[in-house]
């Protein structure tokens, strides 16, 4: 059915970022505007979008309609046939639901993260774009304008990574994500293309697409799929695609927070779950996404063990969460895999709040051991912040437990116990190296008596206390059969699943035990390693998983030193020798010419006259014999 | 009656004797009158061979021809008192301005 209300959902964030633009650069330009101005356009703008997306999802659970826009012809070339159209089905308005309400959070957070910073309203612009762009990402009904979001969100985080531009490092950190990113992106257009040449009718609907994908041959539904999730790595920072992730970091806070909860890392998974038509055809690419996913959960996880700096922590965890939401829809398990990216954006986008937070008291470290030293008093923080601990780590009833034990039961049922083994021992590792965070950030003793308190802004702290509430009880929402849930999560993303989860309640009861105790395990042993750990003397960096297994290196010497490589040849040899020898050549063989026809001209008039006198002989002489008079 | 090739031959040796002080002279005054000279050595042909078809075209092309030359004599004059003005002489190895300086 048709509803005017989508479009809003986009316009809100979209029509701020243009005010926001525009009033900051009236404020650099010509007068000062108070950030209070900047602050209201900026968080009303998500908060009015979340009502739309409310008000348009209260509606579909009434009535179970699905809604679309159609908003103008985009391209008509041939038989094909693109509109600029929007859809709000239970998949899009399940993501928009959770993207616009913790975007709006993070939003109101940052008004306390960037108080008083001179790139307050721009801040605030891109970030309102940023929301649109995953929004557009979200709502649309075919590849190519969600390819439109896809952009944009790669350009958002670009801009956000850099915001800081005075800083060498930050702009390479941003060049850095944004390229890794066009490689993915490269990926997704490929994948759409190829999709769009096999299907070879209808228009590019996300619908039609479904309802035409048997005309397609499985070689190529194999290429097309594997290729959109090579779109899918980029933009969710999986194996190889990951590097830029960490790197972002290198951004303001709340933009951590919104890459890794609300935007950006999660258009992977719902760019595959879009698909998942395409992936029920071919068993064994969904295989590889979850194995892929295992392996990045994995090796993300190992990293972060290592890691000593806050933010790089919590970033490799997201990789690693990323991880186990590609096992789940891989394995076909769509509405627990997003059921993960919903938990996860509560939980991480605290973490990240909360480490911003603790960030701005210490004065700007983020070497954990170095907070350590310097700990302040923040109950608020340090509250949540265990909160998002426990949920990340799959401690009942905390929603990381639901959601995760979801996808780990999904593989134990597929039989995948590979997979299986590996998620079990990621969650391990989760545990230990989160609680390993927490015990250093807040526990482990610094001999001071008594840490000063230091006052946090409400901003801060009120979007810390929602989202605590929904890391806490977000997990009720899918609550499995076994524990006398309804699976409410499941229900409403059911077009999706071309799987449901057979299993004994007996067998479901062990594998939940199992898993707590796993994360028992690694909180135990974190505990007995960081409880008293001396945090003045930090742990060395040196060793393979400090350096990160020398991914980047590796990646430096592979790719990024052969291609500089070829481009100093083709700078100095090609070009300069080869192109500019040519067309220099050239001219000077003309300036040559031009050197000896320049000697006739001597600027003795006799001598043009007896020349012109020469020429007009012969031509008089030559039509003479030719005409035969 | 004299024989159409005596025109013509006088016509030719007017025009010859013109272009060859052009070539040859370096005095603008007598460049001039050379140029002159060739213009009537063509006006002689236009106006016998007229004559010689009974056609009235290359008469009049004569006249318009010699109305042409005064009016040209009229800037040419000008033109040589400025020369003449610029460099106290007349003579044409005088003027060089446009001459390709790389070549000696």
């Amino acid at each position: 059915m048709e509803s005017g209300l989508i479009i809003w959902i986009i316009l809100a964030p979209l029509l701020g970022a243009l005010l926001n633009g525009g009033l900051y650069f009236y404020h650099i330009t010509q007068r000062a505007i108070p950030q209070r101005l900047f602050s209201i356009i900026g968080t009303l703008s998500p908060i009015l979008g979340f009502i739309f997306t409310l008000i348009l999802f209260l509606d579909m659970k009434e009535t179970g309609n699905t809604y679309s826009q159609d908003l103008f012809t985009w391209l008509e070339v041939g038989n094909l046939h693109i509109s600029m159209k929007l859809l709000a089905d239970n998949l899009s308005i399940f993501m928009t639901m959770f993207v616009t309400f913790v975007g709006s959070l993070i939003h109101i957070y940052a008004i306390g993260y960037m108080h008083k910073d001179p790139g307050f309203g721009k801040f605030f612009a891109y970030f309102n774009l940023f929301l649109a762009s995953m929004l557009i990402l979200v709502l649309a009904d075919n590849p190519i304008v969600l390819f439109i979001g896809w952009e944009g969100v790669g350009v958002c985080s670009y801009l956000l990574i850099k915001f800081y531009y005075g800083k060498a490092e930050n702009v390479t950190a941003a060049n850095k994500a944004f390229i890794v990113n066009r490689v993915g992106d490269l990926g997704f257009l490929l994948g759409v293309v190829t999709l769009f040449f096999a299907v070879g009718e209808g228009d590019m609907s996300f619908s039609s697409l479904e309802a035409n994908i048997g005309n397609v041959s499985p070689e190529l539904l194999v290429l097309s799929g594997v290729l959109l999730f090579v779109g899918a790595m980029g933009k969710s920072a999986q194996i190889p695609l990951f590097t830029w992730l960490p790197d972002a970091m290198a951004g303001p806070t709340p933009i951590s927070a919104l890459i890794h909860a609300a935007t950006m890392v999660t258009a992977g998974i719902y760019m595959v779950a879009r698909f998942h038509f395409l992936y029920e055809g071919v068993e064994g690419v969904g295989l590889y996404i979850a194995y892929v996913g295992a392996a990045s959960a994995l090796f993300a996880a190992i990293i972060a063990c290592k890691q000593q700096d806050i933010k790089k922590i919590l970033a490799y965890s997201t990789m690693s969460q990323l991880g186990y939401m590609f096992i789940g829809v891989g394995l076909g398990y769509y509405s627990s895999g997003l059921f993960h990216v919903f938990t996860h954006a509560f939980f991480k986008a605290m973490l990240f709040m909360g480490a911003g937070g603790i960030i701005i008291a210490v004065h700007h470290h983020q070497n954990i051991f170095k907070i350590a030293q310097e700990r302040v008093n923040l109950p608020i923080i340090s509250g949540t912040f265990l909160i998002g601990v426990i949920a990340i780590s799959g401690i009942p009833p905390f929603s990381g437990f639901f959601s995760k034990d979801a996808i780990l039961a999904a593989a134990f049922a597929e039989g995948e116990y590979l997979i299986w083994i590996i998620g079990m021992f990621t969650a391990f590792l989760t545990a230990f190296y989160m609680f390993r965070l927490y015990f250093i950030l807040f526990w482990a003793p610094n001999k001071k008596v008594g840490n000063p308190y230091v006052y946090t802004s409400k901003t801060i702290t009120i979007p810390l206390a929602i989202l605590a509430l929904g890391a806490f009880g977000a997990g009720f929402l899918n609550l499995p059969t076994v524990l006398w849930g309804e699976h409410l999560v499941d229900t409403w993303l059911l077009q999706l699943n071309s799987k449901v989860l057979h299993m004994s309640h007996l067998t479901e009861w062990i594998l939940m035990i199992l898993s707590v105790g796993v994360a028992s395990a690694g909180i135990y042993v974190s505990y007995k390693k960081y409880a008293n750990f001396d945090v003045f003397k930090p742990e060395s960096e040196e060793g393979l998983i400090a350096n990160k297994f020398y991914v980047d290196e590796f990646y430096d010497k592979t790719l990024v030193k052969p291609i500089q490589k070829l481009s100093v040849f083709i700078d100095k040899v090609v070009d300069t020798k080869i192109i500019d020898g040519f067309i220099m050549g050239t001219c000077n063989k003309f300036v040559e010419f031009g050197k000896i026809v320049g000697t006739l001209q001597t600027a003795n008039v006799r001598f043009y006259a007896a020349f012109m006198l020469v020429g007009m002989s012969c031509i008089f002489i030559y039509l003479y014999i030719s005409l035969g008079l | 009656m004299i024989s159409l090739t005596s025109y013509a031959f006088v016509s030719m040796t007017l025009f010859t004797i013109g272009v060859m002080g052009v070539v040859s002279r370096r005095n603008v005054f007598v460049i001039y009158m050379s140029i002159e000279l060739m213009l009537n050595g063509v006006n002689l042909f236009l106006v016998t061979f007229a004559r010689h078809h009974l056609n009235l075209d290359g008469q009049i092309i004569t006249i318009m021809v010699i109305a042409i030359a005064a009016a040209e004599a009229a800037i040419f004059l000008s033109v040589i008192i400025l020369l003449f003005r610029s460099k106290k002489s007349l003579d044409t190895d005088m003027f060089t301005a446009l001459k390709d300086k790389e070549s000696k």
